[in-house]
């Protein structure tokens, strides 16, 4: 089982190292996102200060969605996903590492990038730390979930945009305890509560999201 | 009479139309009666003057929109388990008019809202997860209508609708949590403890009503699905001269 979790993840890897662009594109996603908030609310630092902790969640969360259709869809339409269910392994654990290696290389990279944004955001260094750390408890919650309806909509017309109206709604707790927690250092206010929720988040999406990918997919593939 | 045959939609069809009548029946008694209640009986607000006669449909309709979430991840969870057609062709059927629900409560709370606290949309945790719970509906009817395959779409749904459900608590909770910490829009909707009892018997009525006509429309809505979905079925095309 442990070896199957790490044949795919090496997989899954080596596609994306042989496939570069991919991953740089979703990285220059974000880059530009963030930088074209400044340009239209303008370039008063304490403005920018107010909202970077948010532009730059909304970014790392626009950039999960932008890379979700990529977790199953070609496994999907070259036939290896079906292969992936017929192999007799627990489909979930096939699934976790699928989405660790697509975190790996999307989400990861937006998370270490994050701090140059803060950075054109006046935000200061604690902040910057704090929100690495929110970003790192939080991104792998949106590749779980994301990944729900990434797996609902294999094959179905339209997907990438419907993948979007499927899982904003339920990115809205991560969004909100993840931007909350660096505006509420920013302010003074503790930070525990949004510490435990995102962790708790974690654990749940950790436990219950690959169940549902795997049914999923099931039913995509019948 | 084995009260399980229900379950198969060549019994059910003829039974719902039997039921919407009588629902529809219900909905319109208890709509004019709750209506009177509402424009006739009830005192004026002593705050909040005519405006908060709306609450005769706002409130209903928010509790219909939960509840119907609720009923509908319910009958979709029942189709996915047990593999029954019918209970997911009643989650298809309930899904436009829990949305519609959603939407009226927002609406009406928008026109609330303008004379009473000055403004069209606040921030406030009830209207940010009501919208959030709009954007589920959308989301399980655009699901539903992009998968061809209706035996496909009605499992895919289910697994949305079930995911929705472990969420909203979530959701709402970390609205209330968000809206409390941005201390933004400090408007409650508590308002004074006693409400004159003339007023909560129009609500109640009304919420009624809206019970009876939720239930009416699905049912209407259901037979249209079974309708469209078994359309080469032997049974449908006989009883259509009967029913």
């Amino acid at each position: 089982m442990f070896s199957a979790f790490l044949s795919v993840l090496r997989k899954e890897l080596l596609l994306a190292f042989r496939q570069k662009t991919d991953v740089v594109t979703v990285l220059f996603f974000f880059l530009i996102v963030s930088s074209l908030f400044p340009l239209a609310v303008g370039p008063e630092l304490s403005t920018l200060k107010i909202i970077g902790p948010g532009v730059i969640w909304v970014g790392a969360l626009l950039c999960s969605l932008l890379a979700l259709h990529r977790v199953f869809e070609s496994d999907f339409s070259d036939g290896s996903l079906e292969h992936l269910v017929l192999s007799g392994e627990p489909l979930s654990i096939l699934v976790i590492a699928k989405i660790a290696a697509h975190w790996l290389v999307t989400g990861l990279p937006v998370v270490i990038v994050a701090p140059l944004i803060g950075l054109q955001f006046g935000l200061p260094s604690t902040s910057l730390i704090l929100l690495v750390g929110t970003l790192l408890l939080g991104t792998p919650v949106l590749s779980l979930i994301g990944s729900i309806g990434a797996a609902l909509t294999l094959g179905v017309r339209g997907g990438a945009a419907l993948t979007s109206i499927l899982i904003l709604p339920f990115y809205v707790p991560v969004l909100i305890f993840g931007a909350g927690a660096v505006v509420a250092d920013l302010q003074g206010l503790s930070i525990d509560g949004h510490i435990s929720v995102l962790l708790a988040s974690l654990c749940i999406s950790v436990a219950l999201a690959p169940l549902a990918i795997a049914s999923a997919i099931k039913i995509a593939l019948e | 009479m084995n009260f399980w045959q229900y379950s198969s939609p060549q019994y059910f069809y003829p039974l719902a139309k039997k039921m919407a009548i009588i629902f529809f029946v219900l909905a319109c008694i208890l709509t004019v009666w709750g209506l009177y209640i509402g424009f006739f009986v009830a005192p004026t607000d002593f705050q909040q003057g005519e405006s908060y006669r709306i609450i005769f449909i706002h409130v209903p309709a928010a509790w219909m929109s939960m509840i119907i979430y609720l009923v509908m991840s319910f009958w979709a969870a029942i189709g996915l388990i047990m593999n029954t057609r019918l209970s997911s062709m009643l989650a298809q059927a309930l899904a436009p008019t829990g949305a519609l629900m959603t939407f009226i409560a927002l609406w009406t709370g928008a026109f609330w809202g303008r004379p009473t606290w000055g403004a069209w949309w606040v921030w406030d945790a009830r209207l940010t997860s009501e919208l959030i719970l709009l954007f589920l509906y959308i989301g399980y009817m655009a699901l539903r209508a992009s998968i061809e395959d209706p035996r496909r779409a009605d499992r895919a749904s289910a697994i949305l609708a079930l995911v929705g459900v472990v969420n909203v608590p979530i959701i709402y909770f970390s609205v209330k949590w968000w809206n409390t910490l941005h201390q933004g829009a400090s408007v409650s909707f508590t308002k004074s403890p006693s409400m004159a009892t003339s007023m909560l018997t129009g609500m109640l009525v009304m919420a009624l009503a809206f019970w009876m006509y939720s239930i009416a429309v699905s049912l209407v809505r259901v037979r249209r699905i079974i309708r469209d979905r078994e359309a080469n079925a032997g049974w449908l095309n006989e009883s259509r001269g009967a029913s």
